[in-house]
């Protein structure tokens, strides 16, 4: 088929509960290779939740998720989600420095992360080097962003799950994030899934959008879809009227 | 000590329920629960040690610690009541605690194979070993819960189910037996171990007691780390699925 090849991410059909209540409704769709896609949508959508899907941290009821045209459960999990990295909003820290949460990656392999490479990795995301020997508890909530995003880069992931990693940053800041982001997608080809609540955001680096309402995936498409929404309900949150 | 001696030491329980009475503490309806209890427990064991010396019959041990090793279960279950199939691990760990420190004890010949030996030896080891179990699954479903977040990051980076649990795991296996090193810096100084008074109440030689005392806690040493070891290993597996993935996970008080 086509599509196989050039398509990173596909939900045939997806749904997932937890504790009774359906979180996600037959998601139907597929992320394209090599592109940056936004999941815009009101918080409670089950944006995190369909991210999570992808990495395999939780499995869907039912449906079928496929990675690069194979079967999620074919993957050995520790293989499929060193492939397909996730930065999570929460951006948890494990106590120690920033050096220990980078090199966490490569240790859970029995490896370590040679210093220079740790130092690279802070410059592209934004921090001087000097933060590399910083406790984790002293970061700044923006901080610690950065350094949960380059701590998912050491894996070298083929496809980026990136969970309103600019929530918390100020615009400078955010708009590093946006650059780098950018860079990773053009340099290695990365397929980017990136939620993101700022709309300008989405389709400032998006080439494509979901909309999420409600377990459900209401509008898909270029991501200049959010000029001119074709539902009404999506037309009502691109105005800031669902929160 | 006579029974007439002994019942004149109610004295000792009648002092705190006046005082509870008098402070309104509310303290007097577990006192006497409390000492009612103690009393018929141990009046039972008393007597049923007596048989099982005087029969002399290696059947009747082996039934005695499997009832030490049902009641330590069923008290330490508890504890642990959010963890799948814990009745069975801790039997498992209590039997092969058991087993570790009597085999050590017999087949180096340190202690005689007298029920008189092995009986009380057993019931300090299996009755440690269960506060033991109880302080590490306190702390463990503690640990899983409040750092469910960590757990999850470390699956997420392609960390396996043990390398997600190993810092909560080590945390809790060092948490529950620090007591136990701790309390046995500090013994004879203030307090005399129970046993070792005992002995020399009973006109043991004091430094007879002594060795036996420090074999004791050397024991009680094995029996607190082995415990928690063993219950940590035991238990993390059950959190996860077979795509290694965290179960929803709800301490249970
Ligand atoms: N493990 C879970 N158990 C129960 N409810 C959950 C769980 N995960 C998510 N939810 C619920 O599912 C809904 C969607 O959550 P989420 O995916 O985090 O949405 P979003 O990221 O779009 O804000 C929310 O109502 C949330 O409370
Ligand atoms: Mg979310």
């Amino acid at each position: 088929m086509e599509t196989a090849s050039t398509t990173a991410i596909q939900f045939n059909d997806v749904s997932f509960s937890a504790e009774g209540d359906q979180i996600l409704r037959s998601i139907s769709g597929d992320f394209p290779e090599g592109k940056i896609t936004t999941l815009v949508g009101p918080s409670g959508a089950g944006k995190t939740t369909l991210i999570k899907l992808c990495n395999g941290l939780i499995s869907p009821d039912s449906g079928e998720i496929l990675i690069k045209g194979k079967p999620i459960h074919d993957y050995e999990p520790t293989e499929l989600r060193r492939k397909v990295g996730l930065a999570l909003q929460s951006a948890t820290m494990t106590s120690g420095t920033v050096m220990d949460n980078l090199n966490m990656p490569r240790q859970l392999q029995g490896e370590e992360l040679p210093e220079a490479e740790a130092k690279e990795l802070l410059y592209h995301v934004g921090l001087q080097e000097s933060f590399l020997h910083h406790r984790t508890k002293d970061l700044s909530g923006g901080q610690r962003q950065k350094v949960s995003i380059a701590r998912t880069l050491v894996n070298r992931p083929k496809i980026l799950l990136l969970d309103e990693i600019t929530s918390s940053l100020d615009r400078v800041s955010q708009q590093d994030i946006e650059t780098l982001i950018a860079k990773i997608n053009h340099s290695y080809g990365t397929t980017i899934i990136w939620i993101t609540h700022n709309l300008h955001q989405a389709l400032n680096v998006g080439d494509f959008t979901w909309v999420m309402m409600a377990g459900e995936v209401v509008e898909t498409g270029e991501s200049s879809l959010l000029n001119a929404p074709k539902t009404e309900r999506v037309q009502r949150f691109v105005k800031g009227e669902i929160e | 000590m006579s029974y007439l001696t002994l019942s004149i030491t109610l004295i000792f329980v009648i002092i705190p329920l006046v005082l509870s009475k008098t402070l309104n503490l509310g303290l007097e309806r577990d006192t006497i629960v409390a000492t009612v209890r103690s009393i018929i427990q141990l009046l039972i064991v008393g007597y049923l040690l007596q048989y099982v010396f005087a029969a002399d019959n290696f059947i009747y041990i082996v039934l005695m610690i499997l009832l030490m090793i049902a009641a330590a279960t069923q008290n330490a279950r508890r504890k642990g009541a959010s963890i799948k199939g814990i009745t069975w691990k801790l039997v498992v760990t209590f039997i092969f605690v058991e087993v570790l420190t009597q085999g050590i004890l017999l087949g180096l010949q340190i202690t005689p194979a007298t029920p008189q030996y092995i009986i009380p030896i057993s019931g300090m080891v299996i009755g440690n070993s269960m506060v033991l179990g109880i302080l590490f699954l306190n702390r463990f479903t503690s640990e899983i819960e409040t750092h469910q977040d960590e757990t999850e990051l470390v699956l997420s980076l392609g960390g396996t189910p043990k390398q997600a649990i190993h810092n909560q795991l080590i945390a809790s296996i060092k948490a529950s037996t620090i007591p136990t090193i701790e309390s046995q810096k500090t013994i004879g100084l203030v307090q005399l171990p129970g046993m070792m008074s005992g002995q020399i109440i009973a006109g043991a030689d004091p430094v007879q007691a002594v060795q036996f005392q420090l074999l004791i806690l050397f024991l009680l040493l094995t029996t607190a780390v082995v415990t928690s070891i063993m219950l940590g290993f035991l238990s993390y597996p059950t959190l996860f699925n077979d795509r290694m993935q965290l179960l929803r996970f709800e301490k249970e008080d």
